[in-house]
């Protein structure tokens, strides 16, 4: 398949799957307000986690809810926000229309006029869990429909490589939200502000039913053990890594050429080092130097794909 | 809504006859409309209009900075045309579009009909459309304009005349085959009571006629479709038309040359390429033999194409046959190489390069329309009865500096199709732009784009200008025919017609 083609499936994936984790980090944090009456602060570790401090300080004074809900969201100046990652999608979409189907496209393309209307900001402010939700099954609607209308073909691989990538790396982020979620004193770790905010945490990425299948007691522990090395939730960072290594195999298997040998390499040690680690080490070298070094890795891989499929240098 | 009240105002009017009657092929839909509940019809436009947002078939409004992006306006009541008038049409445009390929083919080979002085040979070497790049040139299978849309209008007494022949990269024909999914979801029930000939087989046939271009050894060929880009207004055609032939959308960067062979980028390397359907002008198809500065195109592709390793359609070069000034001789053209007389007329044309007819069209200027033959879209344009003294000088100056640039048509009376505004019905002006597929055999889409000037009055068409669209259809020769008699009236009166135009009569 063209490059240009894999390059924007691999890329509207990306940024419908970083749409959803935005909405789902706001929107956790709207329910811990709810909590705790009085603190504000949480706003500011989703700014810090988002990596998009020094702009929005650019822009505003305070981390309020709602200047960060509408930085985060509807603002189209800030290239992270929730309607720049659907207006990014979308360009790609139209950019590869023909490629994939009218269902897809529609989905997108709905959604995007939806959050443009003028009423939207007034929609989020006053109704912000109604809004947010939405934005999470748009995405998820998107996924279901690529799903059940796309053959699954390279190009299904390659959107679906993009999402375990981006998926991987905003679980590693949302893991860290708590990192910037100070306590307000050390002896509370463990006591019930603690679990609250660890609790918030998994359902902010819908997995505190499946969490409890699984461990009994919410504590750090636990809940990064889930988060990042459980073989079978979906938004684990190990079952991204191994999902994209997956799709990748497929992506290569079907093709005639030697592409692909760097991406494979890369993946391939980041799922053998999470695969062979305790979550005892991870937490020994530091919860939120583990998620840097995750980061980093996924970003290497972002490079390697870019590199073996889409910018590759043509040879004969 | 109803079209009790409705007038036609003494135009001709393709659904309504004068006494005010529906014609018989479009009385089924005036007695579904009007048996329709109050605001029921609105409602239906309405959803017609929010289907178009939903697919993305907008325009981005140039220089609004809120991005913000409009559909084409689009109006649910169907232009409809009679299996006889089509059957017409339809041997006409068969006919201009092989006359024009004998034409392309000689000009840049032999030029027998410049030697036999029917074109003037001054008109082919001051066309900036024709290329020099092309001479002694042999496109695959012979073909030259692969894909026309040949601009009609209808005169108030109901001849249809050629107003102008489109043969680079005709647009529109996307519009034709989405309007009509939205109208079968508009009126459902009158599809199921008129024969309308559908216009869903365009892709097949776009895609059968490229394959057939294809290098002669090359059995599965590898056929793609090359845009400017997403920015450009017609992308979404561009991007529509890959899709529902099933081939590659591409863009020039996705291409490149290599001893003299076309190659697309792929993830698994580079893939030959063998037939391309351009939606790039000539002038920026090639840095390397055309404009230099183009980011467009494909460096090589030009060279590649006449070591005959990949076919281009339409053909580089075949803009000289839709030249407004050449415009004027296809009727010659088409008995010079046919040895017929044109099926459908010309508007009677003055070229201004002519001193006698430059100074007859400067001196009735205040009744014809003046076009600037090297633009289009509405552009370079004066309605001489419509325009201010002003104006009207101005173009004189104009015609006077440069009159190699311009021609001049009567101002003719264009046909009018009911249109919903403001909560009634009123007569708007229309053309039609059928699409024509020239491959293996010549192949006239029954259908087409009837564009229609939404101001009151208007008669200009063009989206630029304010004009939207309506769904065309073309009624099956068995069912919805015309009552007995009239096919045999109808071609005398197109006869009739015709002499008028060869003596110069001036319709107004």
């Amino acid at each position: 398949m063209l490059s240009r083609v894999a390059d924007s499936l691999f890329w509207i994936s990306r940024y419908i799957e970083r749409a959803e984790n935005i909405a789902r980090c706001i929107d956790v944090n709207l329910n811990l307000l709810l909590d705790l009456p009085g603190e504000e602060r949480q706003f500011e570790a989703i700014i810090q986690t988002a990596g998009c401090s020094r702009d929005f300080y650019h822009k505003y004074n305070n981390a309020s809810s709602e200047n960060v809900m509408h930085f985060l969201t509807l603002d189209e100046e800030n290239q992270g926000s929730v309607i720049s990652c659907v207006a990014n999608a979308r360009e790609n979409a139209r950019c590869i229309r023909e490629t994939i189907t009218l269902e897809m496209w529609m989905v997108i393309n709905k959604f995007y006029h939806r959050l443009r209307e003028q009423t939207a900001k007034e929609q989020m402010l006053n109704n912000p869990h109604n809004f947010f939700t939405e934005i999470k099954e748009f995405c998820q609607l998107y996924v279901g429909i690529q799903d059940g209308t796309m053959s699954h073909n390279a190009g299904w691989n390659f959107a679906w490589l993009g999402r375990m990538l981006e998926r991987a790396d905003q679980t590693t982020r949302i893991l860290d939200v708590k990192y910037y979620m100070l306590l307000p004193d050390i002896s509370m770790v463990g006591m019930s502000l603690d679990i609250v905010q660890w609790t918030a945490l998994l359902k902010s990425v819908s997995a505190f039913e499946m969490f409890r299948k699984t461990f009994s007691a919410v504590t750090p522990q636990n809940v990064s053990e889930f988060l990042l090395l459980n073989k079978n939730f979906p938004r684990s960072v190990l079952y991204c890594v191994e999902h994209a290594q997956r799709a990748l195999k497929k992506i290569t298997d079907s093709q005639s050429t030697t592409n692909g040998e760097k991406s494979i390499r890369v993946i391939g040690k980041l799922k053998s080092q999470l695969e062979f680690s305790t979550i005892d080490e991870i937490i020994a070298k530091g919860l939120h130097e583990t998620s840097d070094d995750i980061q980093l890795r996924l970003s290497h891989f972002n490079a390697a794909i870019r590199n073996d499929f889409f910018d590759c240098t043509w040879q004969i | 809504m109803k079209f009790e009240s409705y007038n036609t105002e003494g135009f001709f009017d393709e659904l309504f006859l004068e006494n005010g009657e529906p014609r018989s092929c479009a009385r089924a839909l005036i007695e579904t409309i009007n048996e329709l509940p109050d605001g029921e019809l609105q409602r239906r436009q309405k959803t017609a209009e929010a289907t178009f947002m939903d697919i993305g078939i907008t325009f981005a409004v140039y220089g609004s900075k809120d991005g913000a992006e409009k559909i084409i306006p689009f109006d649910v009541i169907p232009r409809i045309v009679e299996a006889q008038a089509w059957s017409h049409l339809e041997r006409g445009l068969k006919q201009r579009t092989e006359a024009l390929n004998c034409f392309l083919n000689d000009i840049y080979g032999e030029q027998k009909i410049l030697r036999d002085k029917i074109v003037p040979e001054e008109l082919i070497n001051t066309c900036t459309a024709f290329r020099r790049e092309c001479i002694g040139l042999i496109p695959p299978k012979k073909i030259w304009a692969h894909i026309t849309g040949t601009d009609l209008v209808r005169d108030k007494d109901g001849t249809f005349y050629v107003l102008e022949d489109n043969m680079r990269c005709p647009s529109g024909v996307s519009y034709v085959l989405q309007d009509r999914r939205i109208l079968k979801q508009t009126f459902p029930k009158v599809f199921s009571k008129c024969a309308i000939r559908p216009v869903d087989e365009y892709p097949s046939k776009l895609r059968s006629m490229l394959e057939y271009l294809a290098p002669e050894h090359i059995d599965n060929p590898h056929v793609v479709v090359l845009t400017p880009g997403v920015y450009n207004s017609a992308y979404f055609e561009h991007s529509f038309l890959a899709q529902q032939m099933g081939v590659e959308l591409v863009s020039g960067n996705d291409l490149l040359v290599k001893d003299k062979k076309v190659y697309a980028k792929t993830t698994s390397g580079l893939v030959p390429v063998h037939v391309i359907y351009r939606r790039i002008d000539d002038e920026y198809l090639d840095p390397m033999t055309f404009r230099a500065d183009s980011l467009l195109g494909v460096a090589g592709i030009f060279e590649a194409y006449k070591a005959g390793n990949v076919a281009l359609a339409n053909a580089p070069g075949c803009g000289v046959a839709d030249d407004k000034a050449i415009y004027t001789y296809v009727p010659e053209i088409i008995k010079y190489y046919l040895g017929e007389d044109n099926v459908i007329p010309n508007v009677p044309t003055f070229v201004c390069e002519d001193p006698v007819k430059m100074n007859h069209v400067i001196a009735n200027i205040d009744k014809m329309v003046v076009k600037a033959v090297s633009e289009s879209g509405g552009y370079g344009m004066l309605v001489g009865p419509k325009a201010t003294d002003a104006e009207r000088e101005e173009f004189k100056e104009k015609i006077k500096a440069n009159p190699r640039n311009y021609i001049a048509q009567p101002m003719i009376s264009l046909s009018r199709v009911p249109s919903i505004v403001d909560g009634g019905f009123e007569g708007r002006h229309v053309d039609l732009r059928p699409y024509i597929i020239q491959g293996k055999d010549i192949y006239v889409l029954p259908g087409g784009l009837t564009r229609v000037a939404l101001k009151r009055g208007s008669i200009v068409v063009n989206s630029s200008q304010g004009g939207g669209c309506k769904d065309t259809w073309v009624i099956a020769p068995d069912k919805g025919a015309p009552e007995q008699g009239q096919s045999h009236q109808y071609m005398q009166h197109q006869q009739q017609q015709q002499q008028q135009q060869l003596i110069g009569g001036i319709i107004c």
